[in-house]
């Protein structure tokens, strides 16, 4: 638990910080305070790399071939699919 | 984090407005992955995520002769699947809307940081097991809608504040304030996960 009065003031500035958004000035004032504090430091570390680990095992925007293919029906959009896809289906 | 650069929108807005079948092809082929992909991260299910998925298009294309082009397609479609979703979401759990409003996202003291320990050391390997994708998806899952939304929008995603704003409607200020709170909570789950997983100091 972080009971620092300093800790608590940079809490909502964190995010700004992962971001790269926070303003030179308060982003030297953290970095000040994070040296001195190991608790701000862990918690800056931690939520950064929570952040990373979402970005990195975001699946891929593919759409799985029967999946598109129902879509296409739906949307009456047949003609649209792509030979090759077509082909698939047609030899079904 | 090439799968989260935006699209070039080159699409005949002309042709799309009026019913133009093939150019709404194209935009069904740029964007899809995409939302199916966001349907998937809301509704944690891969037949609902496809209902959505097509429901999302059919409107799309319903609503095209009367799209301004004033926001982006994508923005556009995200906010129409995002809209399908949070209706869909509130048919299927009804129960749990009454919970969704005084719910403690506005409490400050709820955002301070319980655990302090520093699980970055973690390898890879460990920090992002099959076991541990699945915590991370149903971390996600645990937040209440509006912290959820505007994460996967924002963090996975990968839209600008100021386009998440425009898809769910609210201030920039607003997503600024949720994403914060989203990730700080998912923080603190991660953290209660991996510091299970830490090498145990004697
Ligand atoms: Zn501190």
């Amino acid at each position: 638990m972080i009971h620092h009065q300093n800790c608590t003031h940079f809490l909502n500035s964190l995010s700004d910080y992962v971001d790269d958004e926070l303003s030179a000035e308060l982003c030297q004032e953290l970095e000040r305070h994070m040296s001195d504090c190991e608790d701000c430091q862990i918690v800056v570390d931690t939520l950064k790399k929570t952040v990373y680990l979402y970005h990195e095992t975001a699946e891929e925007p593919i759409i799985p071939s029967d999946v598109r293919v129902r879509l296409y029906r739906r949307l009456n959009l047949d003609e649209f699919l792509g030979d090759m896809q077509k082909r698939e289906i047609d030899s079904r | 984090m090439s799968d989260q650069v935006r699209l070039e929108e080159d699409f005949s807005l002309e042709a799309l407005q009026n019913g133009d079948q093939a150019e709404f092809a194209r935009v069904v082929e740029a964007y899809s992955g995409y939302i199916y992909r966001l349907a998937m991260k809301m509704l944690q299910n891969p037949q609902d995520a496809e209902d959505i998925l097509q429901e999302t298009f059919i409107k799309a294309y319903k609503a095209f002769p009367k799209f301004d082009g004033r926001s982006k397609i994508s923005t556009w479609l995200y906010r129409i699947v995002t809209n399908e979703a949070l209706m869909f979401l509130r048919r299927k759990r009804p129960d749990l809307i009454s919970v969704e409003v005084p719910r403690q996202d506005d409490n400050e003291d709820d955002l301070k940081p319980l655990q302090i320990i520093d699980w970055c050391c973690l390898p890879e390997a460990e920090l992002m097991s099959d076991e541990a994708r699945r915590y991370l998806d149903e971390s996600v899952d645990q937040l209440s809608e509006n912290l959820k939304m505007t994460f996967i929008l924002r963090d996975i995603e990968g839209l600008s504040t100021k386009e998440t704003a425009e898809v769910l409607d609210i201030s920039e200020t607003a997503v600024k304030t949720r994403l914060h709170r989203a990730r700080l909570r998912l923080r603190e789950m991660l953290t209660s996960y991996y510091k299970e997983r830490l090498p145990q100091t004697v």
